[in-house]
Parts: structure tokens; sequence; C-alpha cells
């Protein structure tokens, strides 16, 4: 039997007690009102109740029956690919798109084993590029810098 | 008569050049983003839903619709050519189809799938505008109490329908909805859970929640496990079925039909259900049910068009009542409120334009897809032989693009890392994301009428149960619970849903 740390329902468990409780604190001062004029605070604290009761019964049946292992996290790839996402939105407005869309691309290709930096992967990042700075800036118009304020634009 | 009349208003809409041209180009855009292995409906459907953003509504819905079972085709080829089905409709396409591209009759299998698609779609249209004007009348006199009961049937009935463990999906559903309370609250114009972020005062855009937790979340997933695929028959020959092919399709299609409409209609998981119920009936009512798994056509045809009869009906839930009835529809209901269309049962009367419009481009977009498909199939093929490594940082890029042009602001791409994030550890931990994304969009709605509903009722709970209409829809979703949490029938759910593997 694998250990109660190690199991799915325990930290699915933890994650709805955590968001339920989160929800109840942040939405404590929201005015609750009556049953027939609900406040603001009566739907989302009656939520967060229940999300909590969940993850409460969800980490409870981690401990008294047997369940699945969560199994191993690949750190590296969420890493990379949430981490180039988020530096894409970091670069668009400072360096601009194309600078943005080289290291989106580059950078998570690099959680995939078979990625090499070879010509054809030079060939298809060039070809992407290219795709979106004609297609998305110039043809539909979307507000985006090509080359940012960092370059003195 | 006022259903044909109804037809000529919508085959008129429909047939203008630019619906048509909408349509084809969101049935091809929807297959070549669909036969991707590792994009599902939902991801693809979510990452291309920006494109229709500046269209006009009718025209808008039309391509959704048809990027929708392009995105459904496309994942059937996949199934057959490459056994990676994109989404668990598919998986027990894959079952037979694989195996009939092995023996090289993938060709077949290919068309029969479209046959059986086309054939269903046909029928599911037909009873969509024979059946959606009478609900859509019984809707009409649905007060704030009914439109509550009636979600939490739909939520209820989309956890016991779908698969995997009851607790999670309630506590997904929970999340979604908190999640959808997000920005200002209509009535009293408190801020909620916006950490003092002005960019989400009118709440998270679903496109960045679905994009975040099915698309990057899905990416993250298919990374843990990236094998090297063998792709059947590079070049496909063969697409006629034989004469005997033909007769051994007709009865299976026809039942796959019927049931695909029935199970459609039903919220939860409707077009997958449709298809698993669909293959076990044909290995049942077949006399050879040794030949299932080994490139049997009715195992093909049956689940193929019951999963695009459901498809397809399980629009009428959501253009007549305003409740998605999956993770889809609710997608639809999101790119209908994007455009200022308010769904629910006055859509038809106020926009017949629209709604009928829509009902025969569906059918028109089925005829594309038996017509564009088979021809194309050269190009699909060189679409599936991509390698993973190539294609998800390009579907990165355009789930990055298409977030940050909804609103031209950074923040959504940063909000869309996190649920990314999220949709990961959502995988890791066995919650399915889906009812999740059922909550979300009928968060809003469900505590609208809670409230308007208590209102009314002077703080009286019982109003829901004082309401014929409202406690029939309460005590179908009590027995619904009952029914699941029985010993026996969860046995055989579990049954049901074990040959996904």
């Amino acid at each position: 039997m694998s250990h109660v740390l190690q199991k799915k329902d325990f930290w699915a468990g933890v994650l709805y007690v955590a968001f339920g409780a989160a929800a109840f604190w942040i939405g404590r001062d929201y005015p609750m009102g009556t049953a027939g004029r609900m406040g603001a605070g009566y739907f989302p604290t009656a939520l967060s109740v229940i999300l909590m009761l969940i993850g409460l019964i969800s980490a409870a049946r981690a401990l008294t029956q047997e369940g699945e292992a969560v199994g191993a996290v690949s750190w590296k790839s969420l890493a990379l690919v949430v981490g180039s996402t988020a530096l894409f939105g970091l670069l668009l407005p400072t360096t601009g798109l194309v600078i943005a869309l080289v290291v989106l691309i580059l950078i998570s290709a690099t959680a995939s084993q078979n990625f090499r930096l070879d010509l054809k992967a030079a060939a298809g990042l060039i070809i992407l590029v290219t795709f979106c700075s004609l297609v998305f800036v110039k043809a539909l118009g979307v507000p985006m810098p090509l080359v940012g304020s960092w370059f003195g634009e | 008569m006022e259903t044909i009349s109804n037809l000529w208003l919508g085959l008129e809409t429909a047939l203008t050049f630019w619906n048509l041209a909408y349509c084809m180009i969101g049935v091809l855009l929807g297959t070549a983003i669909g036969v991707l292995p590792g994009l599902g409906p939902t991801a693809t459907i979510a990452m291309l839903l920006p494109v229709t953003f500046g269209l006009p509504p009718v025209s808008a819905l039309i391509m959704l619709a048809g990027i929708y079972y392009g995105a459904q085709y496309g994942g059937s080829t996949t199934a057959i050519l490459v056994n990676l089905p994109g989404e668990s409709s598919s998986v027990v396409t894959a079952l037979d189809g694989y195996q009939m591209a092995r023996q090289g009759k993938a060709g077949r299998a290919l068309a029969t799938a479209a046959i059986g698609s086309f054939f269903a779609g046909t029928v599911a249209t037909v009873l969509l505008a024979v059946f959606a004007p009478p609900l859509a009348d019984l809707a009409l006199q649905f007060g704030p109490a009914e439109y509550f009961s009636l979600m939490v049937l739909g939520l209820i009935a989309s956890v016991v329908l779908a698969h995997g463990s009851l607790l999670h999906a309630f506590g997904m559903i929970i999340l979604g909805l908190i999640l959808g309370l997000v920005g200002t609250d209509v009535n009293s114009g408190t801020v909620r859970y916006t950490f003092g972020f002005a960019e989400v005062s009118d709440g998270i855009n679903f496109v960045i929640v679905a994009m975040g937790v099915f698309g990057l979340g899905e990416i993250i997933g298919n990374l843990e496990n990236e094998s090297t695929r063998t792709i059947m028959s590079k070049t496909v020959t063969g697409l006629m079925p034989t004469r005997e092919d033909v007769k051994r399709l007709a009865a299976p299609v026809l039942r796959g039909t019927v049931l695909g409409s029935m199970l459609g209609i039903l919220p939860g998981g409707g077009a997958m259900l449709a298809s698993f119920a669909a293959y076990t009936l044909e290995k049942k009512v077949s006399k050879h049910p040794e030949q299932f798994g080994n490139g049997a056509i009715e195992g093909v045809a049956g689940p193929e068009s019951a999963n695009n009869a459901g498809a397809q009906t399980s629009f009428i839930p959501m253009l007549t009542l305003g409740i998605p009835s999956n993770p889809v529809m609710a997608l639809m209901i999101g790119a209908m409120i994007m455009q200022g269309i308010q769904p629910g049962p006055s859509v038809m009367t106020e926009q017949p334009v629209l709604f009928w419009g829509l009902i025969v481009s569906m059918w028109i977009g089925n005829l594309f897809l038996l017509v564009l498909n088979l021809p194309l199939i050269g190009l699909w093929v060189r679409m599936i032989s991509v390698p993973y490594h190539f294609l998800y940082p390009a579907i990165l890029v355009f789930c990055a693009i298409g977030v940050f042009s909804l609103n031209n602001a950074t923040f959504d791409v940063y909000l869309m890392a996190i649920f990314g994030c999220l949709g990961y550890i959502f995988r890791k931990l066995d919650c399915e994301p889906a009812p999740m994304l059922l909550g979300f969009i009928l968060g809003p709605m469900m505590e609208e009428h809670l409230r308007r509903a208590m209102l009314i009722a002077k703080g009286d709970a019982t109003v829901f149960l004082n309401r014929p209409i409202s406690a029939t829809m309460l005590i179908i979703a009590l027995v619904l619970l009952a029914t699941i949490l029985a010993p026996a029938v969860r046995q055989k759910r579990e049954e049901a849903f074990q040959e996904e593997g």
C-alpha cells in the first residue's frame, strides 16, 4: 500500500481544501445578505464550504482506502512550458513579437527529449515566426509590436 | 409545415456565399487541427475561437460548429491511422479502425466513418429542427426556480454519465462554479476574487481557462509519455467500401444513429457514452462477436455514427435551454455570450436567422466533411506525421497569441500560464477538468437564478420543491445520484468505462 502522502486522493483533497479555504477567507468580507436577499457573499461562501468538505472526504478516503500514487511529476516540462508562456507575455511589449516568439518556441521545445536544433528545426522556427508576423500583425491587425520598446520605437 | 418554412429560412441564411465559405473554412480548420495527435476537440475549439471573434454572430457560430465536427472527424482519422484517439469518444473507433488500417483497409475504415457520420448528422439535424421548437416553448415558461433546478440536474447528470471518480467530478464542478464568480457581482457591484486586478473585473475569460487547462495542460501531460508513433499506411488507398461492406454497414449505422441521438441530448459525456454504448450494442447483436477488436467494420460504423449523432443532438439543450451538456457546448455558450447573444429559449424567437441558419449549416457542414475529407486524406496523413516536438511549440504559439488578442493584454497570457499549471496538476491527480469548465460557465447563471428564485419566494427554499417542473427535475437528479451510488450500478458503470484503458 502506498503511503498517504503519495496518493492522488490525498493531494486532490489538499487542493480542494486550499481552494475552498482561500475562497472562504477572501470572501469573508463580502456582504452575506439573507436567504431572501442574497448578498455577494452568500453563494461563494456556500460553495467554498462545500468544496472544503469534498476536500476533507477525498483526503479521508486516501487515509482509509487503497489508492493510486501520484507518480513522477515532470517538473522540467511543467516549468519549461509554463515558464516560456509567461516569458512570452513579458517579452511581447518589451522586445517585440519576433524575439518573444523565438524565445517561446526555443525554450518550450527543449522540454521534449526529441528536440535538436538542426536545420529542419531552424527552418520550422523561421517559417512559424514569419507566418505569425504576417498573418496576425499584418493581415489581422492584432496590435503586437514586431519590434518592442527596448529597441526605441 | 412550420418546420419547412423555418428550414427554408435557415437554408437562405446558410447558403449565402460568406456563410458557406465560413462553414467550409471551419470544417477544414477543425479537421486540420483535430487530426493533430494529442489535441482533443475542446482544445482545438478553444484554440480556434479567437479566429471567429471578428465575424458577425451568425457566421461565427456557423464556423464554430464547423470546427466542432471537423475536429471530431479529425479525431477519428487519427484514431484509425495512428491508434491515438485525441478524445474519449473516438477511443472505441481506434479499437477496430486501427486494426482495419493494419490490414491495409485504412481507406475503407475512413470512408465508413465518413459515411456513418454523414448519415447520423443528417438524421440528427432533422431531429434538432423538429424537437428544438417545442422544447424552447416549454423552456419559455421556466422561472428562475426551474432554471436553477435544471442546472443542478444538468451538472449532476454530467457527473453521473462522465467517467472517473464521482467525488472529484463534484469537487471540480464546485471549483469551476467558484472560478466563474470571479469579477464584479452584477447585483451588488461588489468586486469578488480579483486580487485587485482590474483585468478580471468582468470575470475571467473562458477562453483563457479552456486554453490553459486543456491546451497547455495537455501538452505538459503529453510530454510525459513522449513515444514514437507509427502511422499506418503513408498512402491510403481503396477508399470506396465494397458492396459487401455497405451491406454490413447499414444496420450498425442506423442503430448507432438512434442510440447516439438519444444519448447526445443528455448532459454529460453524451457523445462519448454514445460511442461506447454503440460499440457494446454492435458486439452483442453481431453474429461474429469474435471479429470485434480485429478489424470489424461494424465496430467502426456503429460508434462513429453514434458519436456524430450525439455531437449534433447535444446542440438541442444548448440552443433551447442555454445549458451546456459538455465542455464543447460550454465553449459555444461562451462564444455566444461574447457575441452579445444570451443563450436560452428566446434565441429561437428573437434570432430565428441565427438559430435556423446554424441548424441548416450543420447539415451542410456534414456534407462538406464527406466531400472534402476523403479526397484530402493525403493532406491529413501528412499533418499527422508532423512529429510532436515540432507540433507543440506551434500550438503554444497559437494559444499565446490567441489569448493575447482577446483583450490585447499580456495579463491574459500570464493567467493562461497559471491555468496551464493547474491543468497539469489536475491531470496528475485524476481530476477531470471537463466538469470544471461546465461549472465555470454555469457559475454566474446559477447564482443569478438562485437569487431571483429565493427573492420571489421571500427566502423560502421550498420553492424549488413546490413548483412541479422544478421538483421533477430535482427528483430526477436525486434518483440519478441514488442509482449511481448503489453498489451494483456503480460496478456496472466502472465496467462500462473499462474498455477505455
